[in-house]
């Protein structure tokens, strides 16, 4: 049984995840308002991961996700004005407006994507604490992925050269059921994917997703081992996907029963009851946070409104290095 | 003045930059107990280390990934892929990841990431280890291509390209190691941005690049012995490439050959022909021809694999027929 967190601690968790959960809301409205295009893939129903496990990285650590990583960007600390830029592909957006929803960066809080081929980043997460290691610097690098990544062979050479050369990488595998349509029985001979993970020889461990405490509690646990100097360490998060895999799916691929099933185990109202129960937090508290978050959030719209097209001039910027930039 | 091979002076360059930079490492298949496929690093795991000369497992994508990630985070990595037919295994990693990083983050991060493979025909290994592909990597933006065809570029791209903030790919062909030349003492340092005059001439401008430039000298010797005087370009960086120089040689000789040996159709020889028709078509006598690989898998039996790749005799021939002796 893992301890419960104080007050200032839960305060802190239900804030994140509410502003996942708002932002996210909001993307979708912007999306069918058409300010947002391209692919949309949100996060809902997720939250507790992003959350709990981030908090478990220091600012030095490196952190890569996928193309479903408005929440990391948000709980890293990328404020919440340059993100949505970035949704409308503005230029103060993250990533210049480059990116978007899929490739939001921002070398400051070490957040390297927003990458979205699937399994493409883990070579990166490889190398990246490949290059600490030998430079002797204590610093962790978190990759994320889906658990459809583990059927390319990107996710197999990644372990194997982590594993032989014992680099301090995290892989935070966040297993919402669906490799987009498909389901991980429909995909995987082995679907205990923890087993997987052992195969290589590496620490490897399935925690609940959807309890943003559980979550937190065994990701520092894993890192801190890792941070010693124990190489690298598999973590499964099972969650579960709210929406559609993005804004053009039908969801035909599963019922609406299995959905509402998993809803009553939503990160949020499941955490704020455990909250309460244990005289940590109020609904008040709930309502002052969605009053701050609406006041971010609409901040964070206008700012995006506001925000300029990059010049078409420009169009080639970035594709090299400049010359004596 | 000393005399080098072409392997020795790639690993001239391995052995200055590791001494002179503890963030380069090498790192690739069999680069360390083994020497290196071509015997590019041989000696130097015993000099550097492991850690340093770092042999890896069969993972293309794994390792040219890891190399990226590395240069992520300030080192200077130099990886080594057998064959460019190998380096499709990690094609995901260098246009996905490499050539695309700076940009999609909106120039936030850069990899300084260097890639060298073998290329090319010649030494009988048939179709899955002989082939050229520099026309793969030099269609995409954010890559740089170098292709020395010298002992001195052999040595100074690769430490031009350490240099470089963005990724580098370099093509060394396969027929090259084992080919001497003279290093200036002390060796020259060498730029990434132009194409070089290998031979000057006036009526043919005989452009190549790599592998192809032996046979192309001795083509241009042939045609002096004939009164055809062939200037010969020798490309060295295909991307981004030096047009001001092609223009200029073109603008002089009004006709021009392209040898390369990747396949005719939609290569790299395909683009140098479209540019020069594009920008220097009213400078041209005649049209230009090309010399290149024959549009086949390469064969095993070395008759059949001279015959799919360019020859001296055809690139005498094609300027022949360009200067109207043909």
């Amino acid at each position: 049984m893992t301890a419960l967190p104080g007050r200032g601690h839960a305060l802190h968790l239900l804030t994140q995840m509410v502003r996942i959960r708002r932002f996210e809301e909001r993307c979708a409205e912007l999306y069918s308002a058409g300010k947002i295009r391209g692919f949309l893939h949100l996060y809902i129903g997720e939250e507790a991961v992003a959350t709990g496990a981030l908090r478990a990285l220091g600012p030095d650590d490196a952190l890569l996700c996928t193309y479903r990583e408005h929440g990391h960007a948000l709980v890293r600390g990328v404020p919440m004005n340059k993100v949505m830029a970035e949704m409308f592909g503005k230029q103060e957006g993250c990533s210049r407006g480059r990116g978007g929803s899929m490739h939001l960066f921002d070398a400051e809080h070490r957040l390297y994507g927003g990458n979205a081929i699937v399994a493409g980043h883990l070579p990166l997460a490889v190398g990246m604490g490949l290059g600490d290691q030998m430079a002797g610097r204590q610093r962790v690098t978190a990759c994320f992925f889906g658990e459809g990544a583990i059927a390319e062979g990107e996710f197999h050479e990644s372990m194997n050269l982590a594993a032989l050369w014992k680099l301090p990488v995290l892989f935070a595998c966040e297993n919402n059921g669906y490799a987009m349509g498909t389901a991980l029985a429909r995909s995987e001979s082995q679907t205990a994917l923890t087993v997987k993970a052992a195969s290589y020889g590496m620490p490897a461990v399935s925690v609940d997703g959807m309890d943003v405490v559980a979550v937190e509690t065994e990701t520092r646990a894993i890192v801190d081992a890792i941070r010693a100097g124990g190489g690298p360490a598999f973590i499964e998060y099972k969650t579960y996907r709210f929406r559609a895999h993005s804004m053009f799916d039908a969801e035909l691929y599963r019922d609406k029963a299995e959905v509402d099933e998993h809803r009553k185990r939503d990160p949020i109202p499941s955490f704020l009851r455990r909250m309460i129960a244990a005289n940590t937090l109020t609904e008040e508290d709930l309502a002052h946070i969605e009053a701050k978050v609406a006041e971010e959030l609409s901040e964070a719209v206008a700012f995006a409104e506001a925000g300029t097209w990059e010049p078409i001039e420009e169009l080639t910027r970035d594709v090299y290095t400049e010359v004596g930039a | 003045m000393s005399e080098v091979t072409f392997r020795e002076a790639v690993r001239m360059a391995l052995r200055e930059s590791m001494h002179a930079d503890e963030r380069v490492f090498l790192m690739g298949e069999d680069v360390g107990r083994y020497g290196g496929s071509y015997a590019c690093s041989m000696g130097l795991l015993e000099e550097f280390g492991e850690a340093r000369i770092r042999d890896t497992p069969l993972s293309e994508s794994g390792f040219v990934g890891a190399g990226i990630g590395a240069a992520l985070v300030g080192m200077k990595p130099i990886v080594e892929v057998m064959t460019v037919n190998f380096s499709l295994l990690a094609l995901d990693q260098i246009i996905n990841n490499a050539a695309t990083l700076r940009h999609m983050s909106g120039g936030q991060v850069n990899v300084p990431v260097v890639i060298r493979m073998s290329t090319g025909a010649g030494k009988q290994l048939a179709a899955q280890h002989s082939h050229s592909w520099e026309a793969f990597y030099t269609h995409v933006p954010g890559l740089k291509v170098l292709s020395p065809a010298t002992v001195v570029d052999a040595r100074g791209m690769l430490l031009a390209a350490l240099d470089d903030p963005d990724p580098v790919v370099i093509f060394e062909h396969s027929g090259l190691y084992n080919m001497k030349g003279e290093m200036p003492e002390p060796p020259p340092a060498v730029d990434l941005t132009h194409a070089r005059v290998a031979r000057e001439g006036t009526d043919v401008t005989l452009i190549t690049h790599g592998g192809c430039l032996r046979r192309t000298t001795e083509a241009a010797a042939a045609l002096a012995e004939r009164g055809i005087s062939a200037e010969v370009l020798d490309l060295r960086v295909l991307r981004p490439l030096d047009w001001n120089t092609v223009f200029e040689s073109v603008a002089k000789t009004h006709r021009a050959v392209i040898v390369d040996e990747g396949w005719k159709s939609w290569g790299f020889s395909a683009e140098v022909s479209a540019r020069i028709a594009e920008d220097a078509f009213w400078m041209l006598d005649a049209p230009v021809r090309r010399v290149a690989g024959v549009e086949v898998p390469i064969p095993y039996p070395t008759h059949l694999e001279q015959a799919s790749i360019p020859q001296t005799a055809q690139v005498i021939a094609a300027a022949l027929e360009v200067v109207g002796h043909g």
